[in-house]
């Protein structure tokens, strides 16, 4: 019996050794493989993030070998990120401003601004001041908009969302959001919850409206991808791939393939609407 | 040899204990040196005072959070501590064995849900139900309180169990004989003798609400701005750092450490008077 418990323990002690050294093993085995193969850091803006997974998809299955890593963290992370060259390509879903105009910059696809309300809505139609008035906190019944007498429930995205400075430079301008808005952290949560409350007000990307919520009519004009294209629709935003220089080798072929009637393909698919590309 | 062998153990607990230890110390530190600058920069009182939290230009006024927090944790307390004290004296006074037997691990298995299973399931049932039935948009304290007061069911009702059953059975024996019954031994001698192990596991449960998360950030609507009854939209200190980190650089990530600064001394001081509580037996 005290001989079986000794070696009992002696196993014990054995297996855990050696768990420790498969541990090791693989973690310097991991570490060092990722850094062996070719790769190219895509990071930044959570919106773009999705679309250039899906490039990503399709380039390397098209080019074996090659690793694209697409990371998210923001626009404004993307944008630093791409300054301090830590990333090959950053991802930016709004215009650069300041001193950031510096970098190599190129427009992949541009992504329209929907104003959604609830589908039991009667409100169709809004101007661009009666939603500035409704996020400034001005207006606060849908009465007055031709709907029914009931507060609105306003819906905003976090400070620091690239979807929120694009709503805010293309709406808001000067003005404030109220603090009374609520937030939400992410584009299908605020589409979640406008689908369940008929008083609920949003803002999304135009690519993710669907039968859930209605998007409203600006100054009359319907939100589509023709309206975008033509500039009738002004709530639109540039989806941008940035670089420190001109990009080269193996960064210079992924934009390229962007870019290319395929990569135009794949934004198109995904519901973002690129210059240039007929249907 | 056999002393060696006694010592290898010994020295390798001690390193595991000293790296549990040192995890803490590491991520307080973190934290501290984070978030005390900015703290410094924009004022203690203006950082914990100020009534305006926006970042990106500049303003870092965490009141409404702080009123938030405390507002959807005095709500879960209400909702939760009676049941949960209920639930406890049934288990350890009335229920029979097989009863107990499945009770008791049905509410492990309650704190074994993760929270973003109650948050969606609040999310999905209680704030379109809070909308329906009492107006506002739903996303609520209220809903927020609902929530945590379930999660905090679990942490209350097994720590009073436990010091209701621990207690020496002189003391219901010696009042059984005094002609007492059974409620008025619960009432009158069980629960009085248990209290600092019941008043330890509500603020273990106080806890826990105030450091919840993911389940708030769903049913809470996060607006920062205060409240003006329990229907409307709030945002804690947690969900302030859950919703923004994804995006925070520079200041405005450093602001929120300095939130979780906060966060860590309402933990700490919470933690305290549980120990407090508990030793004062």
């Amino acid at each position: 019996m005290r001989i079986y418990k000794a070696r009992c323990r002696i196993t014990l002690r054995f297996s855990f050794i050696f768990c420790l050294i498969i541990f090791i093993f693989t973690s310097t085995l991991s570490t060092s493989c990722t850094r062996s193969s070719a790769s190219v850091i895509i990071a930044g803006s959570t919106s773009v993030q999705p679309f250039a997974e899906v490039l990503a998809e399709e380039y390397m299955i098209l080019h074996p070998g090659i690793t694209i890593d697409v990371q998210g963290g923001g626009s404004a992370a993307g944008i630093m990120a791409t300054q301090s060259g830590t990333t090959n390509i950053g991802m930016s879903s709004r215009v650069l401003a300041g001193n950031e105009t510096t970098l190599w910059s190129v427009e992949i696809a541009r992504d329209g601004l929907a104003i959604v309300i609830n589908p039991d809505n009667p409100v169709n139609n809004l101007t661009l001041q009666q939603v500035r008035d409704i996020y400034s906190g001005k207006v606060t019944n849908w009465s007055g908009l031709g709907g029914n007498k009931a507060q609105i429930h306003v819906f905003t995205r976090e400070d620091g969302s690239g979807t929120r400075s694009s709503f805010e430079s293309l709406v808001m301008g000067k003005t404030e959001i109220m603090a009374r808005a609520m937030v939400q952290d992410s584009n299908g949560a605020v589409r979640q919850l406008v689908g369940d409350d008929p008083y609920a007000i949003g803002f999304i990307s135009l690519g993710l409206v669907d039968k859930t919520v209605k998007a409203v009519e600006l100054d009359g004009v319907i939100p589509s991808r023709e309206h975008v294209i033509d500039g009738s629709y002004n709530l639109s935003r540039p989806f941008l791939f940035l670089s420190l220089k001109e990009p080269t080798g193996l960064s210079k072929d992924f934009i390229d393939f962007t870019l290319s009637e395929k990569g135009k393909q794949i934004l198109n698919d995904q519901g973002l609407i690129t210059v240039g590309f007929n249907q | 040899m056999r002393k060696f062998g006694e010592r290898i153990p010994q020295s390798l607990f001690f390193i595991m204990a000293l790296s549990a230890l040192s995890a803490l110390a590491l991520i307080t530190i973190f934290i501290f040196v984070e978030g005390v600058p900015l703290i410094a920069k924009v004022g203690f009182f203006n950082f914990i005072f100020g009534m305006k939290w926006a970042p990106t230009l500049g303003q870092y006024g965490i009141f409404p959070m702080i009123v938030g927090t405390v507002l959807v944790t005095l709500g879960a307390i209400i909702l939760g501590v009676p049941v949960a004290l209920c639930c406890s004296i049934f288990l350890a006074e009335f229920a029979p064995r097989k009863l107990s037997n499945l009770v008791r691990p049905a509410i492990q298995l309650l704190a074994g849900i993760p929270s973003v299973v109650f948050g969606f399931w609040g999310l999905i049932f209680i704030v379109p139900a809070i909308r329906n039935y009492l107006g506002g948009p739903g996303l609520s304290i209220l809903a927020g309180s609902i929530i945590l007061a379930i999660m905090i069911l679990p942490t209350i009702i097994s720590i009073s169990e436990v010091s209701l059953l621990s207690l020496p059975p002189l003391l219901k024996e010696g009042a059984f004989a005094l002609g007492a019954t059974h409620w008025q031994t619960i009432r009158s001698v069980l629960v009085p003798a248990a209290k600092s192990g019941i008043l330890a596991s509500i603020i273990l449960g106080i806890g826990r609400a105030v450091g919840e998360t993911m389940a708030v950030i769903m049913v809470l609507g996060n607006a920062v701005a205060l409240p003006s009854s329990i229907l409307d939209p709030a945002r804690t200190l947690t969900t302030n750092i859950g919703i923004e980190m994804g995006y925070a650089s520079g200041d405005h990530q450093k602001a929120l450490f300095a939130t979780g600064i906060v966060l860590l001394v309402i933990i700490m001081i919470l933690n305290s008077m549980a120990q407090y509580a508990i030793r004062r037996k």
